[in-house]
């Protein structure tokens, strides 16, 4: 029990499960009322949050091992074990979760109209799949987590969502499905390949990183193997041009699942990127860089071409991330500190950046049921709160500094330029575009007079979505102004897989034996 | 004491924003509309005061140290650490630093006041201090940060500040699509400037200011760095600068930024935040010194803004327009005086610019809110009976930036086009030159159509003419006096050796520590002394008073005829239009990105997506074709069956 406070990844894990089976009781003990069972669900995901929090303040910055490690046999004689652990990648990505369900059980308070135990049933398993994707360590524990995700996500499209939601929920469940299945076929190969090398059978992913997969080009084993990895991750990002199955799921979605989809879903991929295809598949990664980091500055300036001509709010903001996203990855794929941290930080940025963006507008819609521009004007008259959250919002996803979102982006362009300048010319493209397409879509949604009859007559948000949106106000702030406690806690690890990796600089523990010195 | 002096304006914002403008206060105590715009007022302008005082006992202190000493520092805390990267918290206060902040500090305390007289019926009053409050904020910090990151912050800070000031008044979609403007041609300033600072690290390691121009400045470690190279982070950093202060070809955003309060107007986009590009190049002095390339571009450039500007000014009609071209104009002197090297003559120019552009767009602020919100001047004309101090305020701001000997202006423009002569500038000295003609052509125009003359105001209008509110005449008041006798703390040294001072310009003595400038001037051969250059740009300030005097108060049929002649009709649409700029933009800009971002759009969901939902309606298509091989006639099986055998036969016959 006292583990608890000091950090226990399977209580973390699956206390949603738990949180499930108490909306199902509270639901039964109290037939006639939604409340209980909503305010259960609230208090399941807050304390979820609050336990995850012991992950951060007790987290070591002066290691590169994994921590908060637990490992127990599963299937023995196939190498299968229970593990979880986390570092500085996966670290901020539990917490971005377990800090974004309650806010969306929140947002979801009234605009869930049918359902509401089967939904919030649905979002706590979800979330444990979520936790569960990015603390695993075991590539089948992974897989069966990462699958998982689909399912309850499937569903929150297909039933809550709006008109076409049958088909953006069978394109969202199939396209990336398609790109697991190659996956799976890749951890098979891996999986014996490890058997031929080092005579044991393991599904560790740290075992995975020692394998050594012949390299010869790109339709050899490890190229081929790559490009499996790489579908299934490109598609969850989701990188140009396989991120169409992304308007539509968004669109389609209802926040609360518009929100989750964009906060953390998207990160799976990024996540996939920098656990698995950067350290395990080095030589394949080196050779496609240029190819990859191009593709990620088309989808930069493509996702903010396409967001600019939208007239549907949400599908806007759905191609926005497609352009962070990009952005994202070519930090990624820059291979230098600067890059790497950048795109990790830009990556939880976005989260809540664009997860506030998503709730902003279901709150129009909730009040509008309407997302098309054209259809608002005026609302900052109206609705002033909301307008004072949703600036704030839209400045931290055009990067303005001393918000979220500048520290990211400046950091990946720093990193880009140290790589070639080209692509930081190119990646700074994106603070402009960004600035077009978001003060245009705000400008023709708050500004202007209010001309339409039906949007004089809106009410301005309520306490419960003030609470809803103060949290993810108060991150974006304190973010940008002290990003420190986080850089300081994904630097040892991104800087150990660039050395390790990718020969790039020099390690943690040189660095901390310097710095020693240097203090003595 | 730095770092409070920057924050007080923060929590200024923040309490008039969060507990004012969100209507909490109302909520919670209730109480009646004056009191709350007094806590505003109090709140709004007592945190400028603090500022102003917190700088001004800086000042003493830095004015009492070493001149090469004087340097002080305030460090707060790592902002951003990455890898080698490493940035932080850190103000810095130097003589320059320490000028811009005297003039940020003092003339917004001047403006705030003032806007209490003029926004006193404005239904968004503690929006508007709160807006006001995190303009000086960020431009404390653009002013003081010391790392080009943090200059960054504070320089995209004014760029949101302004933004939501022009657009203050959302409800009209013209004024909220000129913030947009502003934000959107800054951020392409800005672009260079943050690709600037790319470059700057990847060749110093650092972004800190002394880390950097330490480098800079050292011959051993510039002997490796290719010249180029300096150049390009020079031009970069100007890029920044044209955007921020409205040069050819990112102007265009400052004369729609006018949307904006007059109050706005006369801080943000005359006396302080479009001067942040000219700060910006005399801290970065040492790129500008060493690349002879950049100081060309950046003269050029300057010279040609100068003049363009100017000769737009004469026609327009609006008098918050023609005050905008002419300090884009104003800006070009600037420009024209930091890219030859002449540091302290463009920051003394940007101080005297501050006082009289400040006292003129209030002024014009004092004319409009009269006239009960006219800004045509072609409505106004003998304003001087109705507002005689606002009149006589005005006129003393338009004879200062006219040039006029013993105003501020006078100073600091000779001052210009001295160095400009001086360091070979020729043809630039020359534009300068037409420039101070035109200047004083298009000012004296001005304030003989508004306020000298029969007046054209509407009876209706005239009935209500008053003089404005103390708050508002005594800022008026203030800067009259600065823009007459500010010039004085900078008189250059030959003027001052008539009288017997050897020292007579402070502000350059003051100023030179901290910046870089070559040991050895070459020196052009004086053709003729200073003295002449100073009365050459006398002769054509007067030039231009007389024409505009002739012209608009003695003869104005003659210049009704003239329009006619084909030659003058065509100049004075030419110039009335703006040179057509807007136009050439709207043309070679906005439309072909909208139109590529619909083709994007189409694209996306024909091509992009229509390939996903192909592929998938091929899949489907493909099924409906094997299916109707499961026919469950058995002797087609067999049939198969056979065929299959058949060929695995064939494939072990040719393969072995």
């Amino acid at each position: 029990m006292e583990s608890i406070f000091h950090g226990d990844l399977t209580v973390i894990t699956f206390f949603p499960l738990i949180g499930a089976l108490i909306v199902v009781i509270l639901s039964i003990l109290f037939r006639d009322s939604e409340k209980p069972m909503k305010i259960g669900a609230l208090i399941v995901t807050i304390i979820e949050f609050l336990i995850s929090i012991p992950l951060y303040t007790n987290f070591n910055i002066e290691t590169t091992e994994m921590q908060f490690g637990v490992q127990r046999d599963w299937i023995p004689s196939l190498g299968i074990t229970y593990h979880l652990g986390i570092d500085g990648i996966s670290l901020f990505l539990v917490l971005l979760t377990t800090f974004i369900i309650p806010i969306t059980i929140l947002s979801a308070w009234n605009a869930i109209k049918k359902g509401m135990r089967e939904f919030l049933v649905l979002v706590l398993i979800l979330e444990t799949a979520l936790v569960g994707t990015f603390t695993s360590l075991d590539m089948i524990l992974f897989f069966i987590f990462w699958e998982a995700v689909l399912i309850p996500m499937y569903f929150i499209i297909g039933i809550w969502g709006t008109e076409r939601r049958i088909y953006a929920a069978i394109k969202f469940f199939i396209y990336t499905a398609f790109g697991s299945a190659l996956m799976l076929i890749a951890i098979f190969y891996l999986y014996y390949l490890h058997i031929d090398q080092f005579g044991t059978a393991s599904m560790n992913v740290l075992d995975f990183y020692k394998i050594n997969i012949p390299y010869t080009g790109i339709l050899g084993p490890q190229g081929l193997t790559f490009i499996a990895f790489l579908l299934a991750f490109a598609i969850k990002v989701p990188m140009f041009p396989l991120h169409t199955w992304l308007p539509d799921a968004h669109v389609e979605a209802p926040t609360a699942g518009s929100v989750i989809l964009a906060a953390i879903l998207l990160k799976m991929g990024v996540y996939g990127f920098l656990r698995f295809l950067l350290p395990i598949f080095p030589e394949a990664t080196l050779d496609l860089l240029p190819f990859l980091s191009i593709v990620a500055i088309i989808g930069i300036i493509y996702g903010a071409m396409v967001a600019f001509a939208q007239r549907d709010l949400k599908k806007l903001v759905a191609y926005s991330s497609v352009s962070h996203l990009g952005l994202v990855m070519l930090g990624i794929f820059v291979l230098n500190i600067q890059g790497l941290e950048g795109g990790l930080y830009l990556m939880v940025s976005h989260g809540i950046s664009t997860g506030a963006l998503f709730i902003i507008v279901g709150m129009v819609y909730e009040r509008r049921h309407t997302k098309l521009i054209e259809e608002f004007g005026g609302l900052s008259k109206v609705m002033p709160l909301l307008a004072a959250f949703f600036m704030l919002t839209t400045l931290s996803s055009i990067g303005l500094p001393l918000l979220n979102g500048f520290i990211g982006e400046f950091l990946v362009l720093l990193g880009a330029f140290r790589f070639n300048y080209i692509y930081s010319i190119l990646g700074a493209t994106g603070l402009i575009l960004g600035a077009i397409y978001m003060l245009w879509a705000y400008q023709r949604v708050m500004f202007g007079p209010v001309d339409k009859p039906e949007n004089r007559v809106l009410i301005d948000i309520n306490l419960r979505e003030i609470m809803v949106l103060l949290p993810l106000a108060i991150m974006m702030i304190l973010m940008g102004v002290y990003p420190k406690p986080f850089l300081s806690r994904m630097e040892p690890t991104v800087q150990e897989l660039l050395v390790t990796k990718f020969n790039h600089g020099v390690t943690v523990s040189e660095t901390i034996q310097r710095k020693n010195e240097k203090e003595e | 004491m730095l770092a409070w002096l920057v924050l007080a304006p923060l929590i200024g914002s923040v309490i008039n924003g969060l507990l004012f403008a969100s209507g909490f206060w109302k909520k919670l105590i209730g109480g009646d509309d004056r009191t709350e715009r007094r806590i505003v007022s109090f709140v709004g302008c007592g945190v400028i005061l603090i500022s102003a005082i917190l700088t001004s006992i800086l000042f003493f202190r830095l004015f009492s140290l070493d001149p090469i000493q004087r340097q002080i520092f305030e460090e707060l805390f790592v902002w951003i650490s990455s890898g080698d990267f490493s940035v932080k918290i850190e103000f810095l206060f130097d003589s320059l630093s320490c000028v811009m902040a005297l003039v940020v500090t003092w003339i917004s305390l001047i403006i705030h006041v003032f806007s209490i007289g003029y926004m006193h019926e404005d239904r968004s009053y503690s929006r508007y201090f709160a807006y006001l409050n995190i303009f000086v904020f960020f431009m404390l910090i653009l002013i003081l940060g010391n790392s080009f990151p943090l200059m960054f912050v504070g320089w995209e800070g004014v760029g949101l500040a302004s933004y939501l000031l022009i657009g203050f008044w959302y409800e009209d979609k013209e004024k909220a699509s000129a913030g947009r403007k502003a934000f959107v041609v800054n951020r392409i300033g800005d672009f260079g400037f943050i690709l600037g600072i790319f470059l700057i690290f990847f060749i110093f390691g650092s972004t800190n200011f002394q880390e950097v121009f330490g480098k800079a400045s050292d011959p051993s470690f510039m002997n490796v760095v290719p010249g180029v190279v300096i150049t390009i982070i020079a031009l970069l950093l100007f890029v920044g600068a044209v955007g921020k202060s409205a040069q050819f070809p990112l102007y265009v955003w400052l004369p729609d930024a006018m949307a904006g309060p007059i109050p706005v107007s006369a801080l943000i986009h005359a006396a302080t935040m479009v001067t942040a590009g000219a700060y910006m190049i005399a801290r970065c002095s040492v790129f500008y010194t060493q690349s002879h390339t950049a100081q060309i571009v950046v003269v050029s450039i300057a010279a040609f803004t100068a003049l363009l500007a100017a000769t737009i000014a004469i026609t327009q009609n609006d008098i918050k327009k023609v005050l905008a071209y002419s300090t884009i104009s104003q800006l070009g002197y600037m420009f024209m005086a930091l890219g030859v090297g002449a540091y302290a003559a463009g920051m003394f120019h940007l101080v005297t610019h501050a006082f009289f552009k400040a006292l003129l767009f209030l002024g014009s602020g004092s004319v409009i809110h009269a006239l009960g919100g006219e800004q045509d001047i072609r409505n106004m004309g003998g304003l001087r009976k109705f507002i005689p101090l606002t009149s006589f305020t005005f006129l003393i701001g338009t004879l200062a930036i006219t040039g006029i000997p013993f105003l501020s202006g006078f100073f600091s423009k000779d001052e210009i086009l001295g160095s400009l002569y001086e360091s070979g500038y020729v043809i630039h000295w020359i534009v300068a030159l037409m420039t101070v003609c035109l200047t004083a052509l298009y000012m004296i125009r001005l304030y003989i159509v508004t306020f000298e003359g029969r007046t054209r105001v509407s009876n209706n209008v005239k009935s209500h003419i008053h003089e404005s509110p103390l708050s508002m005449t005594i800022p008026l008041l203030i800067l009259a006096v600065l823009s007459i006798f500010g010039g004085y703390i900078g008189v250059p040294d030959f003027m001052g050796k008539v009288i017997g001072i050897a020292h007579s310009n402070v502000f350059k003595d003051f100023i030179m520590p901290s910046v870089f400038v070559k040991e050895t001037v070459t020196s052009v051969p004086h053709l003729f002394g200073h003295w002449s250059i100073t009365v050459l740009s006398i002769i054509s300030a007067f030039i231009g008073v007389l024409i505009a005097i002739y012209f608009y108060a003695i003869k104005p049929s003659i210049r009704e005829s003239l329009i006619k002649v084909p030659i003058f009709s065509f100049l004075y649409s030419f110039s009335y239009r703006k040179w057509f700029v807007d136009e050439a933009f709207d043309t070679i800009f906005v439309r072909p990105f909208n139109a590529l971002a619909v083709e994007s759009g189409k694209f996306d969901l024909k091509r992009i997506d229509g390939a996903v939902n192909g592929i998938s309606e091929v899949v489907v298509k493909a099924a409906t074709l094997m299916r109707s091989a499961q026919s469950g006639l058995l002797r087609l099986y067999a049939a198969f069956m056979a065929l299959g055998v058949l060929a695995i036969l064939l494939y072990i016959i040719y393969s072995a």
